[in-house]
């Protein structure tokens, strides 16, 4: 059991749901399920189902390596298919997350101790994933390292003009970005984790890693300075990252792709998505690590706001692309617009419209906004609109291009199911390594807001 | 040679009326070890900002310019290939690359530069063998004061200490 009570929420320290936490106690809240407290058997239980996504993917990866991506749905026409839109999906959650750390950080938003963490551990196992997808989507997949500018006997440079180039730098750049980010923010905590670790492979892995932080007054003034210029670049970052996948489609020629509200329509989708996951991760965390002292229903009130206004910009975005369609008057954008409402797509577009324009508007009462269920609730609903989205930008557009002749629908196989759903699986495997082996929330900054919020 | 002085807090408040207090008497303070930032003690510790963002600049430009220059010398002089007649030296795409690699760099170099400035790694330092000091990365403040050859003198700062409200004063390493 927590030795913080969770008391009813404060209006004097929202943020903290108890009269008094002292340092001690709110290290121990978030170190003791690390160090001392057993895994128990639904971390376990949620670990094995996790293994068999997880196996499922490899197998999946294998039948493609081994056969080729005859094995998926795409054709000559719908050439893209569930690896591109998993890829934005995935890197468009990853996005989020730094956005989430870095954009409350600059702001100064103190709330951010308790979800910071979680979001940015977020961002490095979803960008690792979505840089799987461009990898398996190649047609010779053995050939991906050509894409790197290195001294070879071919003679041969990489093509920098190609969006897939591109692509290949802002990932690299991003997750090491963003591994770093994630490590910085941990050090003075695995401090805190050598110093409480009782057996010896504790002290001496996690004080290795700590790099001898002993939370010097000179040391601490250098972080911060470090920390918050990171922060300042993440946040450009991110926008650039996410502008390059916007790229992908907005640089070609066909209608629905070529528009240059892509890439920033692409960022806002990005942060969209990112809250959403971080609104469900952080109920999972609190309810698993017990943590309701430090991630109070302000937290959840706090970040819903952000994902009504999101979605409240995805829309005017949605309705920038269907007016500048009918405005720019181009017969095959007037014709693509109309497929979209009633194509052969069109029930996965409504149902694409409800859950990103529709639904979030619930949040705009406080009473949804202060239920962890609904915050939930709309939130996955919101990432499976958003992954709605970006299948089909593909699908719509590929599937109505310039030449009639060449209109063709997507029929997913069952190879392209066990890649949607299987890196899911290893996610949330990841995820769950991650909580055993890492304080969940920073414990530092933890103890910096229960000094502003006057409660240790 | 005398061993610096640690003086242990129980809490953030004390630990900086103490740094006031001692430094207005006179003492010289070495450094305070903290559970968490405490910009209050930039002041009276004397704190210098730090360079780590020059390095940052630096770095971040000098990989940038030289993603920029690969970009020209491959494509212009080493391996000119018309696309569709786009220019050789297509500069508005080949600002993407210098952007994303000079981000990453700008973040290397400040590690490194925050890794030279703290003169870390340093897995152990003398501090760390003083009774308690585990606590200064949970729950307690310690404050490091320097002793003279002086024993009035001596006497007086572990006085002030103790009266500003610290738990225990220790010789560093006991």
């Amino acid at each position: 059991m927590s030795v913080i009570a969770s008391a009813p929420a404060n209006p004097a320290h929202p943020w903290i749901a108890a009269d008094h936490a002292s340092y001690g106690q709110v290290t121990a809240v978030i170190a003791d399920p690390v160090l001392l407290r057993p895994a128990g058997w639904r971390w376990w239980v949620a670990l094995a189902a996790s293994s068999v996504f997880v196996f499922a993917t490899v197998v999946a990866i294998c039948v493609l390596f081994t056969e080729g991506i005859g094995v998926w749905g795409v054709n000559s026409t719908v050439v893209w298919g569930y690896a591109i839109a998993s890829y934005v999906w995935w890197i468009a959650i990853g996005s989020g997350g730094t956005l989430i750390s870095a954009m409350l950080l600059i702001t100064r938003q103190r709330w951010r101790a308790s979800v910071n963490r979680f979001a940015e551990t977020m961002t490095i196992f979803a960008v690792s994933i979505s840089g799987l997808f461009p990898i398996l989507h190649l047609g010779r997949p053995q050939y991906f390292y050509w894409l790197a500018p290195y001294p070879n006997t071919m003679l041969l440079w990489p093509q920098w003009r190609s969006a897939l180039v591109w692509d290949f730098w802002a990932i690299v750049s991003y997750l090491l970005f963003s591994i770093l980010f994630f490590y910085i923010g941990l050090l003075p905590d695995l401090a805190t984790m050598r110093d409480r670790a009782t057996s010896v492979p504790g002290q001496v892995i996690y004080g290795a890693l700590a790099l001898g932080w002993r939370g010097s007054a000179h040391h601490w003034r250098c972080y911060e300075t470090f920390q918050i210029t990171l922060a300042a670049l993440a946040v450009p970052l991110v926008v650039s990252v996410h502008s390059i996948v916007g790229l992908d489609f907005a640089a070609s020629l066909m209608p629905g792709w070529q528009e240059t509200i892509f890439p920033p329509y692409f960022v806002v989708g990005a942060l969209f998505s990112g809250f959403a996951s971080v609104a469900i991760l952080t109920a999972l965390v609190r309810w698993g690590l017990r943590l309701e002292a430090v991630i109070t229903i302000h937290h959840f009130n706090a970040m819903a706001k952000i994902l009504l206004l999101a979605s409240i910009v995805m829309t005017c975005s949605y309705a920038t692309e269907w007016f500048m369609a009918w405005y720019a008057a181009a017969a095959a954008d007037r014709s693509l617009l109309a497929f979209l409402f009633t194509g052969s797509y069109a029930p996965l577009y409504w149902m694409q419209l409800s859950f990103n324009c529709l639904l979030p508007q619930a949040l705009w009462f406080p009473r949804v906004r202060r239920s962890v269920p609904c915050v939930v609730l709309i939130a996955i609903g919101i990432n499976i609109g958003m992954w709605l989205e970006r299948i089909l930008i593909i699908w719509n557009t590929l599937s109505h291009g310039y030449a009639v002749s060449l209109w063709r629908l997507f029929y997913p196989t069952l190879w392209d199911w066990t890649l949607l759903f299987g890196p899911v699986g290893l996610f949330v495997f990841f995820f769950l390594c991650f909580v055993r082996l890492v304080p969940a929330v920073p414990m530092n900054e933890l103890r910096k807001l229960c000094r502003e919020e006057h409660v240790a | 040679m005398t061993k610096p002085l640690v003086a242990e807090f129980s809490d953030a408040d004390s630990l900086i009326g103490a740094a006031v207090r001692l430094k207005r008497e006179g003492h010289q303070l070495l450094d305070a070890f903290t559970p968490f930032h405490l910009p209050e003690l930039d002041g009276v510790l004397a704190v210098k900002p730090s360079r780590i963002r020059l390095s940052m600049l630096l770095g971040g430009l000098a990989m940038a310019a030289f993603a920029y220059f690969l970009q020209w010398y491959s494509s212009v002089i080493d391996y000119p290939l018309n696309v569709g007649g786009r220019p050789l030296n297509s500069w508005p795409v080949f600002l993407l690359v210098p952007f994303e690699v000079g981000m990453l760099a700008a973040a290397l170099s400040g590690f490194a530069a925050f890794l030279w400035i703290c003169r870390l790694p340093r897995l152990h330092h003398p501090v760390f063998d003083t009774t308690d000091f585990a606590r200064a990365t949970q729950d307690r403040f310690f404050l490091l004061a320097a002793q003279t050859a002086e024993a009035d003198r001596d006497a007086s700062l572990r006085d002030a200490l103790r009266q500003a409200g610290a738990l225990a004063v220790r010789e560093q390493g006991s």
